[in-house]
């Protein structure tokens, strides 16, 4: 099996930088740079549409209530008469913002537990499983409303009130979504540990790091960016649950997660409300996905692109 | 007011002079409605009607199946442990009370065999003494008979701290005697004006002496029939699955005749209410379900399927926004909202009468509650001869910005208005309720408008409701400038209701925060005219004495009423549900019937 | 082997004890009251509410409770809630068949879509197949249960007028009729909550069997003519199956646990919608028996999947 180490066909792309390598097989994933600048869009959309679309996100006009798409309203109003497209701008911000960094959080500690975990082989190991073992049992919701109580006001005092929250929100649900990553990881440390090309690497006196990062860790990259991918789309939707216990942003903030959830009840009666919200989370899980896919084919250095 | 023609009158109708229709009718022109008008009658010395609703059900059984949807299942079967209206709704079907109030808010018997009067000699002058004479014939579920020592072995099990029953409040201050085995009588230490809570529905059900003796004070969780009733209700107990499923069937031997219609009845606990609203009114699958807590619009649409409709009743449940007249942001003695300090915006009279200016009532009535809610400008809505009618609302940004200008609060660069350095900026938290979080951003909008910042606040109904001492975000301890919910009106009688803004009442740090007077609004004449109003008896004076209460609140701002709220549940259409605004939906379950 | 298993058991003991104390001193900790409704009843006086919370313990200092817990706990009593007034136990086993016929349905439902559709995907990168079966994944995760649960019940219940959308654990009928209409009413939740963890599995399924699929070992089998099927199955599935056991032995205690989005919109009498009515009214005694075994399962499972990763590759060796 002495093929397990690196295949490499030709000598000469050596030369090339391991980054740009890594851009090179990337821009050959076609759905994948699609979907980088998909997802570039979407950033800009809300970061820049205030500056175009320029109507208030809590207007109430009860004289037009539940309005399908029009000119005046590009995305329809929901059941105050409220801008949809205004408040999908100003929520997509918040959604965007907290899944990307709620993903970054979970995969971060998840990795570095996980690893740490499926290299130690004594106590370390058992403690940090335990310590993923704790969490994964916690029930989530009397975690969150002790947190809230333990938390919200300190961190509103010292980052603001919505600083606070977006720290306090990122951190919770990156922070109760580590485990699977954790255990995914720590399971491939086990059994790539004792391969050949990492036991050679052991034997030319590499220190435990390098065998981590240089040869461990980009073979069991997959499954981590799978579940990343998972991630934002978890973190989107768990923020709407967070609003809805009061943990969330105020309840007159708007985001993808809760607009959908408002609209659910309205489903046979203004499905456009639902429509959007639905829509927009899904073209960001898409883009994010094939942009994990895009990365992981490009890291893998077994594959001849 | 008419004091000496209301006298006349209810002569007349003592003396057959007058028909009793007749009576309610002119009272209705008055503004005073049945409810009280038949109490006012009881008072007088008048006998109450005897059950007004039509029973078309011409035998017992065959009716099928009775399936009940409620949101939330009973979690328990045992009434003195009941901590909300789905317990309280789940054990009414096999237990019983001496009588229940009906759609008019009139008592009707149950397991007494008349309502308690003057000229049946059940009422005393004095107001401190109801006999109840018992229905004779009435069986358990068991077989054993029903008589006075079930009924006075329910007081002393309730009354008995140790036994932690929540009907203790009921039954601690009264005392219970037995005068033979069909008579039994209450007596009050004071006066008491309104004599039908103690054994009158859902608080006054009673239990089977025979199975719960040895199970009184400390040993009440072991009694087996906690999960098992055996009342003398309509159904018998068939199986009960905590949360999730209440069963019975038929009573062959209940003791009223040609009842009740269904063979079986279940009522299925859980999921929401909107779902509840479809599986009733859209795909007929359940005949009933309670607390339709949907926007109108919803229910609107659902009810063009035509398969079932919704059902209202009145009582007098009020939606409110309560003003803080301390101030949340100073610690004294480790206490925020202490009653040593002032509020520094709301102090200010104009701001609350600002404030009040712009809650858009009829905005939030028609895109919210709909046929749910009705605007009104009182805090005490029911019954009607208690509602004041010296009381109106206004929704204007125009007149609010008048007042605020006059009080000499302008606005600032950013829009927001000011004085003295102090900016308008008022938070304003509820319970996560969709009604609500709607509501929250209508005022919101509308104070924006006139100069008045507010950031919004919502806790889960669990911790903003909780008793807990430890707890910051309890509507008791109130850390915020307003606060909106809603109180629910448990029988149509105003004291409970009212006496909770008694400055005795204030909630304090002292008092772990369980005073009722959360505004910690502290009026002498107000005290003055409750303390009146509990020990008068005489109906027209008392009545007068809490719509003066009612005027004194509705003056100072204390509250801003934001909704009269109406019960509301959802029928399939051949239901006749018999239901009150003024008791649990299945205090009346023995005459609901099915009509093709 | 045996040695390691009996030692990771032993392990446990102390380990399930910490995890109690944490669990217990978050529910103590965490605000709510179990008598919340009758704060606004007017008709109940307050101090009857604060006298139940001293007769309930609830305000001991956490420290006693928790022993208080732990003593009865070594004596078999699960405790006594507080909402229901019954054992947690009778409340916890009344629930626990339907809890396990939906949600382990639901999970089986996921694991014959995911481990299939994960690997034929993965044998044709990009191809039609793969594409469809990812876009309809990335649907899958990007609706939240609570949405696509209500979409059912519009098409299926409402518009179409097949299923049933309220479970109920009291079916008239009997016999045959009997398990048609416990299947008919267990198709909708099933395939909510089914279809969800299939769509994250079956990307899980599939990038493991992209890692492998590759190697050079499975070119050499190919290479010696082995069927393509046979080469899948007896070579490259059990490498990759390390990540899916491992999500597998994450799901499993869910099955106990329940599915609380999934079960409230159903009105499934499962663990699920016990724990989140409990959790809400703060009965900490039926938390805290359900959190706990649920935390014993985690553990559990936690064993079983280190003992099949030793199976699965010989080479990971525990000491």
């Amino acid at each position: 099996m002495a093929g397990l180490t690196l295949a490499s066909p030709s000598v000469e792309r050596r030369t090339y930088s391991p980054w740009r390598e890594t851009w090179r097989r990337y821009r050959r994933h076609r759905l994948a740079v699609v979907s980088a600048f998909l997802l570039l869009a979407l950033i800009a959309a809300v970061v820049f549409g205030p500056f175009v679309w320029r109507v208030s996100i809590n207007d109430i006009d009860f004289t037009s209530r539940l309005e399908g798409p029009s000119l005046a309203h590009p995305f329809g109003t929901d059941d105050l008469g409220q801008d949809i497209l205004a408040r999908m701008i100003y929520g997509g911000r918040i959604s965007l913002a907290v899944g990307l960094a709620a993903m970054a959080v979970a995969v971060l500690v998840g990795t570095l537990i996980g690893a740490l975990a499926g290299m130690s082989r004594g106590a370390l190991g058992h403690a940090l499983m335990w310590l993923t073992d704790l969490f994964l049992s916690l029930p989530q919701l009397p975690l969150l409303l002790l947190l809230i109580y333990l938390f919200r006001d300190g961190l509103k005092a010292v980052f603001g009130p919505e600083g606070g929250i977006f720290i306090l929100i990122v951190l919770v649900i990156g922070g109760l979504r580590w485990m699977p990553v954790a255990r995914l990881v720590r399971a491939q440390f086990l059994s790539l540990r004792e391969k050949e090309f990492v036991e050679a690497a052991r034997a030319l006196g590499a220190s435990p790091l390098r065998q981590v990062v240089r040869h461990i860790l980009p073979n069991a990259v997959g499954p981590v960016i799978i579940a990343g991918t998972i991630d934002v789309a978890a973190a989107i939707i768990a923020e709407s649950t967070l609003s809805f216990l009061g943990l969330g942003f105020p309840p007159d903030t708007p985001t993808w997660g809760r607009l959908l959830f408002d609209a659910k009840d309205y489903l046979d009666i203004a499905a456009h409300w639902a429509m959007f919200p639905g829509g927009a989370i899904f073209i960001a899980v898409v883009a994010i996905n094939f942009i994990g896919d895009g990365l992981r084919d490009a890291l893998d250095a077994r594959r001849v692109i | 007011m008419l004091d000496t023609e209301l006298r006349t009158m209810i002569n007349e109708v003592k003396d057959g002079r007058m028909d009793r229709r007749a009576f309610v009718q002119r009272m209705l022109a008055f503004g005073l409605t049945a409810p009280m008008a038949t109490q006012i009658l009881a008072v007088g010395g008048v006998a109450m009607a005897q059950s007004p609703a039509p029973y078309k059900p011409t035998k017992r059984g065959g009716g099928g199946p009775l399936k009940l949807l409620w949101w939330q299942g009973a979690t328990l079967l045992n009434p003195h442990f009941a901590t909300g209206t789905k317990d309280q709704d789940g054990s009414r079907l096999f237990y019983e009370p001496l009588a229940s109030w009906d759609a008019d808010g009139n008592l009707c018997p149950i397991l007494a065999a008349e309502i308690p009067s003057i000229q049946n000699g059940g009422l005393a002058a004095d107001g401190k003494s109801v006999t109840w004479k018992l229905k004779p014939g009435v069986k358990w579920h068991d077989g054993k008979p029903f008589t006075a020592d079930d009924v006075v072995f329910n007081w002393e099990y309730a009354r008995d701290p140790a036994t932690a029953a929540l009907t203790i409040g009921v039954y601690q201050d009264i005392t219970v005697e037995k005068i033979d085995d069909l008579t039994v009588r209450v007596l009050f230490k004071n006066p008491t004006p309104f004599w039908a809570d103690a054994f009158v529905a859902v608080v006054g059900c009673i239990l089977p002496k025979h199975l719960f003796a040895e199970y009184k004070g400390a040993k009440s969780r072991e009694a087996p029939n906690n999960l098992k009733p055996v009342g003398t209700g309509p159904y018998k107990f068939v199986e009960f699955k905590p949360g999730d499923l209440v069963r019975g069937e038929i009573n062959p031997d209940y003791h009223m005749p040609n009842r009740p219609y269904f063979d079986t009845i279940e009522i299925k606990g859980g999921g929401d209410a909107v779902s509840a609203a479809r599986a009733v009114i859209q795909t007929g699958e359940y005949d009933y379900a309670w607390n339709m807590q949907v926007e109108d619009e919803v229910l609107l649409r659902l009810e063009k399927g035509g398969k079932g409709k919704t059902v209202y009743s009145t009582g007098g449940d009020i939606e409110f926004i309560a003003l803080n007249f301390t101030d949340p942001n100073t610690e004294i003695d480790g206490e925020r909202s202490s009653i040593k300090t002032k509020h520094p915006l709301l102090s200010d009279p104009a701001v609350r009468k600002a404030l009040a200016l712009l809650v858009d009532r009829d905005g939030i009535q028609k895109h919210i509650y709909g046929r749910a809610g009705r605007t009104t400008a009182n805090f005490l809505n029911g019954p009607e001869q208690f509602v004041s009618k010296n009381t109106k609302w206004e929704f204007s940004v125009e007149k609010a910005v008048q007042v605020l200008e006059e009080a000499g609060w302008k606005a600032g660069a950013d829009g927001i208005r000011e004085k003295d350095g102090k900016k308008l900026k008022l938070l304003y938290q509820t319970s996560i309720n969709g009604p609500r979080q709607k509501t929250q951003a209508i005022v919101k909008q509308a104070c924006r408008k006139a100069g008045i910042d507010i950031e919004l606040k919502s806790v889960v109904a669990s911790v903003f409701f909780s008793s807990d001492v430890a707890n910051p975000d309890t509507y008791s301890k109130f850390y915020a400038d307003i606060e909106m919910f809603q109180i629910p009106m448990t029988q149509p009688d105003p004291a409970q209701h009212m006496r909770r803004f008694h400055s005795r009442f204030v909630a304090t740090k002292e008092n772990k925060w369980q005073g009722r007077n959360f505004p910690r609004w502290v009026n002498q004449e107000f005290d003055a005219a409750i303390d009146a109003a509990e020990a008068e008896t005489d109906p027209v004076k008392r009545a007068a004495l809490y719509i003066k209460a009612n005027d004194i609140m509705w003056q100072d701002t204390v509250t801003i009423a934001v909704q009269h709220r109406l019960k509301v549940g959802a029928a399939v259409n051949s239901l006749r549900p018999v239901l009150s605004g003024w008791t649990n939906d299945t205090d009346n379950i023995q005459d609901w019937y099915r009509e093709a | 082997m045996r040695q390691y298993i009996l030692r990771r058991l032993l392990i446990a003991v102390p380990s399930l004890l910490g995890i109690s104390l944490v669990l217990f001193t978050v529910l103590a900790l965490a605000p709510g009251d179990p008598f919340a409704e009758l704060v606004t009843n007017p008709n109940v006086p307050p101090e009857v509410a604060a006298a139940l919370r001293t007769k309930f313990g609830l305000d001991d200092p956490v420290y006693v409770r928790y022993l208080r817990w732990l003593a009865a706990m070594a004596q078999g009593d699960w405790g006594f809630s507080f909402v229901s007034r019954m054992n947690v136990d009778t409340l916890i086993l009344q629930r626990l068949p339907t809890t396990l016929y939906v949600i382990g349905s639901a999970q089986i439902l996921a694991l014959l879509i995911a481990i299939p559709v994960g690997v034929f995907a993965a044998t044709r990168p990009y191809s039609i197949f793969d594409q469809i079966a990812n876009t309809l994944a990335f649907i899958g995760f990007s609706l939240p249960t609570f949405f696509t649960g209500l979409l059912f019940i519009l098409v299926f219940s409402i518009t179409l007028d097949w299923l049933p959308f309220v479970y109920t654990t009291d079916i008239k009928a009997t016999g045959f009729r009997w398990v048609i209409e416990q299947v008919r009413q267990a198709i909708m939740p099933v395939m909510v909550l089914g279809l969800f963890q299939a769509a994250s599995m079956t990307r899980f399924v599939r990038s493991a069997m992209l890692d492998v699929i590759r190697l050079d070992y499975v070119t050499t089998a190919r290479a010696k003519g082995l069927g393509q099927a046979r080469v899948i199955v007896k070579h490259a599935m059990r490498n990759a199956m390390i990540p899916v056991v491992t999500l597998v032995a994450l799901q499993m205690p869910a099955v106990f646990g329940g599915a609380i989005v999934t079960e409230q919109i159903f009105r499934i009498p499962g663990i699920g919608s016990l724990l989140i009515s409990s959790i809400l009214s703060n009965d900490t005694p039926v938390v805290m028996a359900v959190t706990f075994v649920f935390a014993c399962l985690v553990v559990l499972f936690n064993l079983i999947a280190d003992v099949l990763y030793g199976w699965l590759d010989p080479r990971i060796s525990f000491r």
